[in-house]
């Protein structure tokens, strides 16, 4: 009775029989049933109370492109504008507002929420599941990234846009030297993004502690996977100090608290540890996924497990400990203590070995391997020539002299982009060209994706290659123009020439990424022969990605078969039986060894997510303009959460009669 | 102005040592990039070629690879003791940059302004200190001890031929020292973001044989003497009646305001506005008439002026020297 009701209130969703368990393959009326109950309701209403995690990681995922794109347009511009000195394409005040939009895109819209984005999509599939942890939270973080993001480009098209760099030093920062709202939205979005990424961090960490097929213990996850778990615990402990410094920012704009404020007992300097102390181990939440991708995509087409799987495991760790220990050496410049800097510039110089110990391991795995040169491999060996290159400018910057003479110049935009475009995006971009066919079923053309690399790596380092040598002539960053005669005219020339080349390879990516959607060769469920788990599921993935979950018993699963049975008899454990198929139960194993623990029910979709999502928007907007935005705008906010969170009397009754059963 | 502006050209002692720190480790790192990709190569081409549907090789699984685990962990040896090196070298190069000898040195005081360089000339006689702006004059061969403020917000003081750079904060001092050892104009800028007009801030030092420069100083710090008869004195007058005098100031005149660089020798500058132009009648002029033609956003308003005024004041700021 209880459960028919159940089924009466999610219009659209076909009703299965409550004695249906899982277990059985696909064409089974066990897997239809599966297939119904995980699937999200249809028509729009449906579309936007979507919880599906790879319904949320697709738009995720293309929210991403889109700024990743827009940002890179800004860009483009800002290159155009110094392609000749004193150039008056655009002025002081647009091109301010390019590089902070440039700028804080890049790094807040685009190369962390990426990151999150793909693992959202992966994780699961990777780790045999058919959920996120939290598949609400992980819906209102989507949603609250993209509302923050949309503020961020309409106050752009307004021409209100932030134009203090995407670090917002203060004073310039500050009430005085920056009246107006824009900072505000800078700050606001910042608030915006770092509580999605803390939100998808919980995600994730409770998805891989909890949700691991049974037999996949913590030695046999992805690398990928650990990648995005030491992330993830990196952006909980970063993000705090960001947002921490936003809010302070805020609150002394709007209501004249003075944590900034030399003259008022203040500190500039403040900001200064704040951000950077978020700021530095950003770069490497950017940079771990890319080894993560790049652990993926190698073994793959070396077609042989990876060399040093525990040695990798530990340098991710690693590096997210000592990430933590020199964000210091973005204040060279300012009157600190000489020996505390040296601790600095040590603990900067350390942090190169934990990836050493990765690319060397890599390359031991690429050596002993049989190679398959497709377009993901060359991206990763993009990474190597990019990636080790930006690494060695980074260890000239760890060092405090030569640290002052290059800090704040081109030669720091040079490496920088080195660092996050060899290893973030190259990376990126082999994982897209790696999963797009698990994604989407078409495989994407290994033609254009080889032009697409290879003008790609060309265009980079030709833009971004002689900027170290601008720095080293003096140019300083952060400027709208230079005066002629100062020996950088060429130099900048060429860097935008090279911008053109990179454009022009972006544009492959898209086209070669739409037409495959539909021209694409059909995939199957493991075009490339790989040994994760992503790879054993249909492409794309069914709505409940497995619809047997997986017994694991090595870390290539598909590579290493289940063993046999002690008399030699067919292996015993294949497959997890017994879940219910009518409604979203799941199985929780133990955080070391992945024993089955319980199992979970899931919620259904809803559109609270959605609606809280919009009143927190209405709150964080709101508080741009006058602090009572806090007071009025909870009100909505503990409405629209008390819906979310309370029990539907359906819903209880089916987890009950579950919990009744045997 | 034709001046040295690069790392890689040092002429004095810190940007001497951070130059042989920099050959170190950039010999260092070259060699580091040229091995990884090296054995990258290696790898590439000794290893078979083999398809998607090829069966994956899991031979590892079974037995442990000592001799790949060997080269692995003599490599992360290596680059271990490469590194330990290079943070002793630079080390090393700080205690050098911290025991340059400030024996006699020269004292100045430079604060940073949104969009240019106020530069004090600290004398043990306060008779004897007296203001610049965005023009250093230093005596070749003796240390300069700078002592860096900032008025608003965050700068930095970067002459790249010279010496490393250091932040210009508010509510804070920082010193920087330094020492041309030739004779030249090396050119600095403004290195931290500090709002709109931060592309057009730069500065020049100018390193000089002892006695030019104290020649210099010496005319530095007389005040503005009477103008003569005529264009130039209806020149200052008009300069005291209309907007200029108040945010500058001319010493041995009523105009003292400290919002705007001192003008006193205004004539001996080489450049206006901080860089952006060069010092001549016609920049001149076209600087008073429209600053925000000049350098977009700049503090300095527009000052509107008959043709015949703005020849007399543009006069009598040419006898500024």
């Amino acid at each position: 009775m209880n459960d028919e009701r159940a089924m009466q209130q999610q219009p659209g969703r076909t009703p299965a029989p409550p004695h249906l368990k899982d277990g059985p393959g696909p064409g089974s009326p066990e897997a239809a049933a599966l297939d119904a109950t995980w699937r999200d309701p249809p028509g729009l209403l449906g579309w936007l109370a979507a919880v599906n995690h790879k319904a949320i990681a697709r738009r995720f995922i293309v929210t991403t492109f889109c700024f990743f794109v827009a940002g890179g347009l800004l860009a483009f511009v800002m290159r155009l504008q110094l392609a000749r000195p004193g150039a008056r394409l655009v002025g002081p005040d647009l091109y301010n507002q390019l590089f902070t939009m440039h700028g804080s895109t890049m790094m807040f819209l685009f190369a962390v929420p990426v990151m999150q984005a793909v693992a959202v999509y992966l994780l699961p599939l990777m780790l045999g599941t058919r959920s996120v942890a939290f598949p609400r939270l992980n819906a209102f973080a989507y949603w609250i990234f993209l509302f923050g993001g949309l503020m961020l480009y309409a106050v752009f098209a307004l021409g209100a846009a932030p134009d203090v760099g995407w670090f917002s030093y203060v004073p310039l920062a500050g009430p005085d030297y920056s009246p107006g709202k824009r900072t505000d939205f800078w700050a606001q979005m910042i608030t915006f993004t770092e509580l999605s990424a803390l939100l998808e961090a919980i995600v994730v960490i409770t998805t891989v502690f909890k949700l691991r097929a049974p037999g996949m213990a913590l030695n046999r996850i992805p690398l990928f996977a650990w990648a995005m778990l030491v992330t993830a615990f990196m952006v909980l402990f970063a993000m705090p100090a960001v947002m921490l410094a936003s809010t302070t920012l805020i609150t002394d704009r709007l209501v004249g608290t003075h944590f900034y404020n030399p003259a008022e007992g203040g500190d500039a300097v403040l900001w200064q540890h704040l951000f950077w102390f978020f700021g530095h181990p950003e770069v490497y939440l950017i940079f771990l996924p890319g080894l993560g991708f790049l652990s993926a995509i190698i073994p793959t087409f070396a077609r042989r497990p990876i060399f040093g799987y525990t040695a990798m495991v530990l340098a991710l760790i690693a590096t997210a400990f000592l990430a933590f220990g020199l964000w210091v050496h973005h204040m060279f410049a300012v009157n600190l203590p000489e020996l505390g800097k040296s601790f600095f510039t040590a603990a900067s110089m350390l942090i190169a070995i934990p990836s050493a110990v990765q690319i060397f391991c890599w390359i031991a795995t690429l050596c002993s391997g049989r190679l398959d040169f497709k377009t993901p491999l060359l991206f990763a060996l993009g990474f190597f020539f990019i990636l080790v290159l930006g690494g060695l400018t980074g260890i000239m910057l760890a060092s405090v002299p030569l640290d002052l003479q290059v800090h704040d110049s081109y030669f720091v935009v040079a490496h920088l982009h080195y660092v996050l475009i060899g290893g973030a995006v190259f990376p990126l971009f082999g994982a897209f060209y790696y999963w797009y066919p698990k994604i989407t079923g078409r495989l994407m053309s290994e033609r254009l994706g080889r032009w697409n690399f290879w003008l790609f790596f060309v265009g980079f380092n030709v833009t971004f290659f002689p900027m170290h040598l601008l720095g080293l002539r003096g140019m300083p960053r952060g400027v709208y123009t230079y005066q002629a005669g100062l020996g950088w005219d060429t130099l900048n020339l060429v860097a935008t020439l090279g911008s053109w080349i990179i454009a022009l390879s972006a544009l492959l990516f898209v086209v070669n990424a739409l037409r495959s959607l539909r021209r694409g060769a059909p995939a199957g469920p493991n075009p490339w022969g790989a040994g994760t788990l992503e790879w054993a599921t249909e492409s794309p993935p069914p709505p409940c990605n497995f619809h047997a979950i997986p017994v694991v018993h090595g870390r290539d699963p598909l590579w290493e078969p289940p063993r046999a049975a002690a008399d030699g008899g067919p292996p015993p454990f294949t497959h997890v039986g017994g879940l219910a198929a009518h409604t979203r139960e799941l199985l929780a194993t133990t955080v070391l060894d992945a024993r089955p623990d319980l199992r979970v029910n899931f919620p259904d979709p809803t559109i609270w997510p959605l609606v809280s999502a919009l009143a927190v928007t209405v709150l964080f907007i709101g508080s741009i303009f006058t602090p009572w935005a806090v007071v009025w705008g909870s009100i909505p906010i503990a409405i629209a959460l008390t819906a979310w969170f309370w029990p539907r009397r359906a819903e209880t009754a089916v987890h009950l009669r579950l919990e009744q059963g045997p | 102005m034709d001046a040295l502006h690069d790392v890689l050209a040092p002429f004095g002692p810190q940007a001497g040592h951070v130059h042989a720190l920099w050959m170190l480790t950039l010999a260092v790192c070259t060699a580091v990039f040229a091995a990884v990709l090296a054995a990258l190569l290696v790898a590439l081409l000794r290893a078979q070629r083999a398809g998607a549907e090829s069966a994956p090789d899991l031979s590892s699984l079974g037995r442990p690879e000592p001799g790949r685990r060997r080269s692995v962990i003599a490599a992360v040896a290596a680059s271990t003791l490469l590194l330990l090196a290079l943070i002793a070298a630079s080390i090393f190069t700080d205690r050098a940059l911290a025991r340059l000898s400030t024996d006699g040195a020269l004292r100045l005081e430079v604060t940073a302004h949104q969009w240019w360089w106020e530069v004090r000339y600290v004398e043990p006689q306060v008779a004897d200190s007296f203001m610049t702006a965005n023009e250093i004059h230093v005596p070749t061969g003796r240390p300069v001890i700078v002592t860096l403020k900032a008025d608003d917000v965050i700068h930095s003081f970067w002459v790249p031929s010279l010496a490393g750079k250091k932040d210009l904060i508010p509510g804070r001092t920082a010193t920087l020292n330094f020492r041309a050892d030739r004779d030249g104009i090396y050119r600095g800028q403004c290195a931290e973001f500090c709002g709109s007009q931060h592309a057009l801030m730069a500065f020049f030092v100018l390193a000089e044989p002892p006695e030019r420069y104290a020649a210099w100083a010496a005319a530095q710090r007389r005040t503005a003497g009477e103008p003569a008869e005529g264009q130039p004195l209806r020149g200052r007058e008009i300069f005291m009646r209309s907007s200029c005098a108040m945010c500058h100031a001319i010493d041995g005149t009523s105009a003292q305001a400290v919002r705007g660089p001192n003008l006193t020798h205004l004539a001996s500058r080489s450049t206006l506005a901080a860089g952006s132009l060069a010092n001549t009648p016609e920049d001149l002029r076209r600087w008073i008439a429209d600053p925000q033609q000049v350098k977009p956003g700049t503090y300095m308003p527009a000052t509107r002026l008959s043709s015949e005024d703005m020849d007399a004041l543009v006069g009598y700021l040419q006898t500024l020297r």
